[in-house]
């Protein structure tokens, strides 16, 4: 094992330059968090767009103005399909992974493990510019005339016999693709090689081993993505038949291929948001993780094993046989048991804690009960024979916006505030943060369960009209009321956020007495190389160690 | 570990059972809806996700509320566990979610025996999807743009599409099944009295979406014999008029 690297802190810089040139983590995980909030914003305006035009059935004409088609020249549906695919696509791939794997993965886990940076830092702030080159690709939706109506999923033979541009969602993918690659490689590697000396794989942080799980999940799955999409560009622009069944290719191939990835995908955004809130809580409860082995070995990495084995519960209802309908139908109900594991973990972690609230610590209370509601939600989904009828349905819709939209998004949230001192030197804790948690959490509650219920009523997924349900109209216009909050709640968040990062009230290193390595070994902001000297753990050292 | 494998074993042959166990009631010729039998499937594991979110929220609640800092710079007082009560707290609960899984694959198996047996009689229509609307086949070239069918018989619609993948999504019934170019799927359901409700597209198509449905009528016996009969008539007359215009007309398109 090499002892710590050799490395003169640098008097620190900051220009624009130094930004863009910048091989620094903590600065890419800055900029990650930029360029995923701002795909967020954008992705957010397309839902709230979403929702003003489903308040009513009929057209409203004015989701046209969010997609940017102000001369009106595409009918309602052409132009509300494009707002849909780009809020899905840019959610998951723009905003999620990146913040979850880029911003928080980059800034936190070199920190975390004590060591100066990343194994690739240039290669890691390559992954950081294809991620900005994929935002503009997928930015372009607004710009061109053919905008791309396929939703995040791409569904052959629509993507090649639609007339819309197939082939920036592919280049979107493609480019977030090879950045999550890269930065699989790099995490893996500063994870396994990196750690202080005296860190073994039983004292990392809960967020190091999440991270570690999804980054084992996107170096497995995310090729098949990049496969299956680049077959779609082939069909559609180069003429060949993969999914065309005329020419001897099958449609359910890409359907089987997409879901191979895109089920893991899932819990690449799961397992970090789960990490955060494993920190996040036990830093505020100032407690041992309760049962760490099994929520690491059990629960992670039983999350990592079993993903791969799941994806057909998204093709209970293409006609696919019995035996792996049937078969996947267990599989995908056993994922209960490593996250039961870690859901016991979570809550044992409060069990004997001495719990400090802030807005941090609200966020991941409130996560608590969304996975709870998303989670549970999820098991009609995974018997085949309930998802004959909840599938396609709002039910499905709000089961995954509890779980990624709200869940995952609200970890992220958390997670800015806690480490906000850390990357700032000053607390975002004042009053408007307060004031936005309760404009959004309410508001998003307001949103979603409204779309639960007619969901098990079967109003169906992606309609701009359902003049043929006008008995749900009540319920859309609820949602729509909610989705107006959480605008409200969002929109001061990050006012909150903008006005702290420079007037916020300075607090000391480690304003929230923690025992983990960013907190006790550094300054806040770190410098370049993070640490003054090389860190060294002892044999009773852990994150979680209070007592 | 013999003995956990006998467990397993065991458990995997309840699943099976109860698996089976529908399967044959479903072929002894006594016809299940699997409307009713979605609902009450339904209504069940309901129960089971309130126990369990119930459960757990409760218990959330109170460590959230009793464990909270009495004093600053309180620290939380729980010791690592030791190795028994760590494996505990993993196999006990392993345990019980696996329990839990096995029961509710078996409800679900059974469920999904019902919705994919096609009863011995039943009446088939074949569905063909376009972008956007639905295409009903009753056989002998009649063809129509609603699904029209007798109550008391249960009715089998084989599907394919002709462009992109749609999907049939009977929202009253509690079924739907993918419709895609180049493979037939199916489904099945039982009206078992007369109902007029509709047919959605629920996978999505296109621009129009949101836009493709048509009625879906459960008509009394008599009813649907006289629908189907006028619709022949009609039919015949058409075929009738076409052979005139055929033998009168010198330059008549073949028909297609």
């Amino acid at each position: 094992m090499t002892t710590a690297t050799e490395f003169a802190p640098a008097p620190r810089r900051s220009g624009i330059k130094e930004w863009i040139f910048t091989t620094d983590h903590k600065r890419i995980g800055i900029l990650y968090l930029v360029g995923a909030m701002a795909a967020f914003v954008v992705a957010g305006i397309m839902g709230l767009g979403i929702r003003i035009e489903q308040m009513s059935p009929g057209e409203s004409g004015l989701i046209n103005y969010f997609v940017g088609d102000f001369a009106q020249t595409m009918t309602t549906g052409a132009a509300y399909n494009a707002a849909l695919y780009f809020h899905g696509a840019a959610m998951i791939l723009a905003f999620l992974i990146p913040a979850l794997t880029g911003f928080a993965a980059n800034y936190l886990v070199p920190l975390m493990i004590g060591a100066p940076d990343v194994a690739f830092p240039r290669i890691n702030a390559l992954s950081l510019w294809l991620f900005y080159a994929a935002i503009l690709v997928a930015l372009l939706t607004f710009v061109i005339p053919d905008k791309p109506d396929i939703m995040w999923t791409g569904y052959p033979p629509y993507s090649i016999t639609t007339s819309a541009n197939t082939a920036f969602y592919v280049f979107t993918v493609h480019l977030i693709g090879f950045a999550s690659i890269l930065g699989a490689v790099n995490f893996l590697i500063t994870i396994i090689y990196m750690r202080a000396p005296g860190m073994g794989w039983n004292k990392m942080n809960m967020f190091v081993w999440t991270t570690f799980g999804a980054f084992v999940i996107q170096i497995v799955f995310v090729p098949v993505l990049a496969a299956a999409v680049t077959l779609l560009l082939l069909d559609k622009y180069v003429g060949t038949g993969f999914f065309d069944p005329t020419r001897g290719g099958d449609v359910l191939l890409y359907q089987n291929l997409f879901w191979f990835y895109s089920h893991p995908a899932v819990y690449v955004i799961f397992l970090p948001a789960i990490g955060l809130l494993f920190d996040i809580i036990a830093t505020q409860a100032k407690n041992y993780i309760f049962n760490y082995k099994a929520a690491v070995y059990g629960g992670i990495l039983g999350i990592v094993v079993i993903t791969g084995e799941v994806w057909v519960h998204h093709l209970y209802i293409a006609g696919m046989p019995n035996w792996i309908s049937i078969g996947m139908m267990v599989t995908t109900l056993l994922i209960s048991v490593p996250v039961g594991l870690i859901l016991i973990s979570l809550w044992g972690t409060l069990y004997k804690g001495a719990i400090t609230y802030n807005v941090s610590m609200w966020y991941a209370v409130v996560c608590l009960f969304l996975i709870l509601a998303g989670g549970l939600t999820g098991i009609p989904l995974a018997i085949t024979s309930l998802t004959v009828h909840l599938s396609e349905t709002s039910f499905v819709h709000a089961h995954f916006h509890f779980i990624m939209g709200l869940m995952a998004t609200f970890a992220v949230f958390a997670a800015v505030y806690h480490w906000f001192p850390k990357m700032t030197g000053r607390s975002a804790d004042i009053p408007i943060a307060k004031i936005a948690f309760w404009f959004t959490v309410i508001g998003s509650q307001v949103t979603f369960l409204p779309l639960f219920l007619i969901g098990i009523k079967g109003m169906p997924r992606r309609y701009w009209d359902y003049a043929m349900f006008p008995e749900f109209e009540p319920y859309h216009l609820i949602a729509t009321f909610g989705s107006a909050l959480v605008a409200v709640g969002v929109t001061l968040m990050i006012v909150g956020w903008i006005y702290a990062a420079f007037r916020g009230p300075k607090v000391s290193t480690n304003p929230w007495n923690s025992k983990s390595l960013e907190w006790t070994h550094t300054e806040s902001p770190p410098g370049p190389g993070n640490f003054q000297r090389p860190v060294r753990v002892d044999e009773s050292w852990t994150p979680y160690n209070y007592n | 570990m013999p003995k956990r494998l006998e467990m397993i074993v065991n458990l995997l042959g309840i699943l099976l059972l109860s698996g089976e166990a529908a399967f044959a009631k479903a072929t002894t010729g006594e016809i299940q809806s699997p409307t009713e039998a979605w609902n009450h499937t339904w209504d069940d594991v309901l129960w089971d996700l309130w126990i369990i979110g119930g459960v757990f929220t409760i218990v959330a609640v109170y460590l959230l509320i009793r464990y909270r800092a009495r004093s600053p710079g309180a620290v939380g007082t729980a010791r690592p566990l030791n190795l028994d009560m760590a494996l505990a707290w993993a196999l006990v609960p392993a345990a019980i979610f696996m329990a839990d899984d096995f029961f509710l694959a078996a409800k679900g198996w059974s469920l999904w025996n019902i919705q994919r047996q096609v009863p011995r009689d039943a009446m088939e229509v074949k569905v063909t999807g376009y972008q956007w609307y639905f295409e009903y086949d009753y056989g002998n070239g009649i063809t129509d743009s609603e699904l029209v069918v007798p109550v008391g018989r249960p009715i089998v619609l084989r599907m394919t599409s002709k462009d992109v993948i749609h999907s049939f999504g009977l929202t009253e019934y509690r079924l739907k099944e993918d419709m895609m170019p180049g493979r037939v799927t199916y489904l099945w359901f039982y009206p078992e009295k007369p109902l007029e409700t509709q047919v959605v597209c629920v996978e999505f198509c296109g621009t129009s979406h949101a836009e493709m449905y048509n009625k879906v009528r459960a008509v009394p016996k008599a009813e649907y014999d006289a629908w189907l009969s006028k619709k022949l008539e009609r039919k015949k007359k058409a075929e009738l008029r076409k052979s005139q215009a055929a033998d009168d007309g010198a330059n008549v398109e073949p028909a297609q």
